[in-house]
């Protein structure tokens, strides 16, 4: 059957025939490289219309629907307008670090982009420590919001830029202990692994409880770590105009909105990594013939459609809910999900421990 | 005593809210001085969206003079229109044809209702959640399109004229009007669902922006602003005008004084204007829909004044006559101007983000406030 | 017991949460409920109501003829000088001057829709009519004379 691991293997053979080892190296990664931009352009583009449409649905609107077949071409539409839209600099900013801190955003993104398991056998760089890395490179987006906020050289900027720094440093916590969680069930920190231990069932249904509210702060830390609504005061339209991007335009104000999206997708597919299995498909016990027909479906397809899920769920969000206040935030973060997710760690440990799971 | 504008202490922010901001609603500008993000002041600096209505109103007849009031409350349009042409009747000394009360009253509290689900779903899309306001617009056109079937416009309608009511109602009025309540009724407890109920939005607004009764009445705050506090001042029922009292409703009082409880009282206003329609829409009396004036209004010399609720508060019309056919001088005492007031008041030592929260609930309408 | 409040209030707004999703989700599945009007579409469904105020004309019949004497209350009714009464004395079959309407100028960029000149009209020359697409690129598009080039005043109409 047809999969992304034998498009590689063969591509890979192919090029080792044709070219010495050296060459081959070079030419993979410039592919490995194309093949994350061209992701992300196709990802900005969809995860753009998808919003539109589920903000649009609920709110018993139509959406986008004029550009191109059902409005499909939106998104591609209004990256034409941003591309021909003249990028300002405002007076007095810091011209370098201005112009910097979309790329360090969009660079962030794509770093992220490493240790994700597309498919099966389909991953960039499996490194044994891909959990650890992917919390710790995301840290890196603050600096680019700080940067941001900083040479604006504007009020609401910076501000927006000081409440994004407080709130993505203390959302890292719960979402670090939750990611933890999964951790010390799998005993790995590398993502195959984890993805391996899910072969018999996903950790949110063999991980009772404590998975499931490991699950839930995972989702809601990474909501506020994307800086998105209910979360997204650092841009809190309402308070701040536009928060930290208030004073870009262009295509480099589309950067940040690009980075925003992939942001998004990454931290939903890493959450479906750890907490649903990765491209692993759905099996029930002994049902044989009815996992059959679910490794039957591609992996791929068991990816994206979890992660889109999780997507779709981080949207709902933001489409029903008011907006915290920077006070209640960090309570939230600080009195609530921090020690639920503290004691749930030790119970997990516990559980690993005396062998609870299955 | 005033400090002087402009002098800060070290280490505070000053950032200008406005007048082009998301959360003004409006050309309203706000000097707030910051520190962090603790408010120290607010300053609203008004002027953007002078009209100098009262200056025009004198140059015109007292039957034209009305269209302009539209133009101050926008959103309660009817009920401004409603107090002018109260206030030129009470020059004229003329009897209303008992039709026509009822019409004008069934007006007022279909706008009162129009403005706030319009508030509601403004106040929701300021808090972060945007799906309310399109719900809530959902059930407002409804209603304009009621309005439009009757008066023939969405939101400046000119429907009340001395006398009485510009045109008798619409034949269908009575049947929409009823299905509207139906439709409301049913969407109601939708709004309880997605914003009052939420956790979140409690969090946002109890505790926020107190304004305490005696401060409410100092700083002459007016309908469910004041009545959040606990203040009795609904005009319809302390100073009653056509037919309001003849319909039982309640006034709606909360003891908050906090945000949560001035949400509380318009949204359990608009229940009770849609018990006021209930009560009326089937008792529409017979007859003329305006009384006989004469081609020319002359009102006699001396003083008149006029007060309704609006859907914001206390909206005074007050007429300086000499004898004319123009007003000599005219006066508008309009709610959202003492009740934008208590801002700075209600607004220091809170959070930015409860700044929108206050003025959302204080339901600010700009062209009001500078008329 | 400070746990169990606790508990408590996690468990209530995690509750008032789902709530709200519940009924977005509702909506986001029913897409009857939707109530958009594709506007420029839907223009030959578009019904207004037949009191709309849209602008102001003046109704001639088949024999290019309109109700309007020329008495100048619409003139006098406007609160903005929208209307602007242009009079001529013409020469009548029987040999005696009357007044009529040479031009009725109707400024649409100054009408604010408030129907006070209908109400004023003694003789229901002139109405309100539901049109509302008025944007033009040349303002003085906006300056309309309401009656028709060549019109006459009907018969029995003082």
């Amino acid at each position: 059957m047809w999969s992304f691991s034998d498009i590689a293997n063969e591509l890979h053979i192919w090029l080792n025939k044709t070219f010495n080892p050296t060459l081959t190296l070079v030419i993979e990664m410039v592919i490995a490289g194309i093949a994350v931009i061209s992701l992300f352009a196709v990802l900005g583009l969809v995860l753009v219309l998808m919003e539109r449409k589920v903000s649009a649905w609920m709110q018993i609107r139509l959406g986008p629907n004029r550009v191109g077949p059902k409005g499909m071409l939106q998104s591609l539409a209004d990256t034409l307008k941003l591309l021909v839209k003249e990028g300002l600099t405002p007076n007095g900013a810091d011209k370098l670090l201005f112009n910097l801190a979309p790329f360090i955003a969009m660079i962030v993104a794509m770093l992220l982009m490493a240790p994700i398991a597309f498919a099966k056998d389909f991953q960039l760089w499996d490194l044994n420590i891909g959990v650890l890395y992917v919390s710790a490179v995301s840290s890196i987006m603050v600096i680019s919001i700080l940067m941001a906020g900083w040479a604006s050289n504007n009020k609401y900027s910076l501000m927006g830029a000081m409440r994004s720094g407080a709130q993505i440093v203390s959302y890292e916590l719960s979402a670090g202990l939750s990611i933890l969680t999964i951790v010390v069930l799998t005993g790995s920190l590398r993502v195959s692994d984890i993805i391996q231990s899910q072969a018999d069932g996903w950790w949110i249904f063999k991980g009772h409880i404590p998975a499931l509210i490991a699950f839930v702060i995972f989702i809601i830390a990474v909501t506020a770590e994307t800086n998105r609504a209910p979360f997204d005061l650092a841009e809190a339209e309402s308070e701040l105009t536009a928060g930290f991007h208030t004073e870009y335009s262009g295509m480099k104000f589309a950067l940040f909105f690009l980075a925003e999206y992939v942001n998004v997708f990454i931290v939903c597919a890493i959450g479906a990594t750890l907490f649903l299995g990765g491209w692993m498909p759905f099996h029930i016990g002994n049902w044989t013939g009815f996992n059959k027909v679910m490794d039957y479906i591609p992996s791929s397809i068991w990816f994206f459609g979890k992660t889109f899920f999780l997507i779709f769920i981080i949207m709902w969000f933001r489409w029903t809910f008011p907006r915290l206040r920077i006070d209640q935030l960090l309570n939230l973060e600080w009195k609530y999900l921090l020690p639920i997710s503290m004691i749930n760690l030790l119970l997990v440990t516990a559980m690993a421990i005396l062998k609870w799971h299955f | 005593m005033f400090e002087e504008v402009g002098t800060t202490t070290e280490g505070d922010l000053i950032i200008n809210v406005g007048p082009q901001h998301p959360a003004t609603h409006g050309v309203l500008h706000l000097v707030i001085t910051l520190n962090g993000e603790t408010i120290k002041k607010v300053e609203p600096h008004l002027g953007f969206i002078h009209r100098s209505i009262e200056k025009m109103c004198e140059s015109l007849s007292y039957r034209q003079f009305i269209y302009v009031t539209s133009r101050m409350d926008y959103l309660s349009a009817h009920i401004n229109n409603h107090a002018c042409a109260m206030c030129v009747e009470k020059g004229l000394q003329l009897e209303i044809p008992p039709r026509a009360q009822v019409v004008r009253v069934l007006m007022d509290e279909l706008t009162r209702i129009a403005s706030h689900e319009l508030w509601w779903g403004a106040m929701a899309m300021d808090l972060g959640a945007f799906t309310p306001f399109f719900h809530a617009f959902r059930e407002r056109e409804t209603i304009n399109d009621i309005m439009e079937e009757t008066c023939g416009a969405r939101l400046t309608m000119n429907y009340m004229v001395p006398g009485g009511v510009m045109q008798d109602i619409h034949p269908d009025f009575q049947r929409k009007v009823k299905e509207f309540i139906q439709l409301f009724k049913r969407k109601i407890h939708e709004y309880d669902e997605m914003v009052t109920g939420n956790v979140i939005f409690q969090n946002r607004m109890k505790k926020v922006g107190y304004l305490s009764a005696e401060d409410a009445v100092s700083y002459g705050c007016s309908g469910p602003t004041a009545r959040g506090s606990g203040v009795r001042c609904d005009i319809r029922k302390y100073y009653p005008y056509e037919v309001y009292n003849n319909v039982e409703f309640e006034e709606i009082l909360e003891t908050g004084g906090d945000s949560f409880a001035r949400y509380m009282v318009r949204i359990r206003e608009m229940e009770q204007s849609v018990c006021i329609i209930e009560q009326l829409i089937d008792n529409i009396p017979e007859g003329d829909f305006q009384a006989k004036t004469k081609a020319v209004l002359k009102l006699p010399k001396g003083e008149f004044y006029s007060r309704v609720e609006t859907a914001r508060g206390e909206l005074g019309v007050y007429i300086v006559s000499e004898g004319g056919t123009t007003p000599y001088r005219i006066k508008f005492r309009s709610p959202g101007f003492s009740n934008l007031s208590v801002l700075d008041h209600i607004a220091r030592g809170s959070k930015l983000g409860d700044l929108v929260a206050m003025m959302g609930t204080l339901d600010l309408v700009i062209p009001d406030i500078d008329r | 017991m400070f746990i169990t409040k606790y508990i408590k209030e996690v468990y209530l707004g995690i509750k008032s949460l789902l709530v709200g999703m519940k009924r977005t989700g509702y909506y986001f599945t029913h897409h009857k409920e939707i109530i958009t009007q594709q506007y420029p579409d839907n223009r030959d469904t578009l019904n207004l109501p037949e009191r709309f105020k849209g602008e102001v004309v003046m109704p001639h019949d088949e024999k290019n003829e309109h109700r309007c004497t020329g008495c100048q209350a619409c003139e006098l009714a406007c609160p903005n000088g929208t209307i602007k009464v242009i009079t001529q004395s013409v020469l009548l079959a029987d040999g005696r001057k009357k007044k009529a309407i040479d031009k009725l100028v109707y400024h649409l960029e100054l009408c604010t829709m408030c129907n006070l000149c209908v109400v004023a009209c003694p003789s229901d020359a002139i109405v309100m009519a539901q049109t509302f697409e008025h944007s033009v690129f040349d303002r003085t598009k906006l300056t309309k004379i309401l009656n028709n080039p060549g019109s006459k005043i009907m018969d029995g109409i003082e």
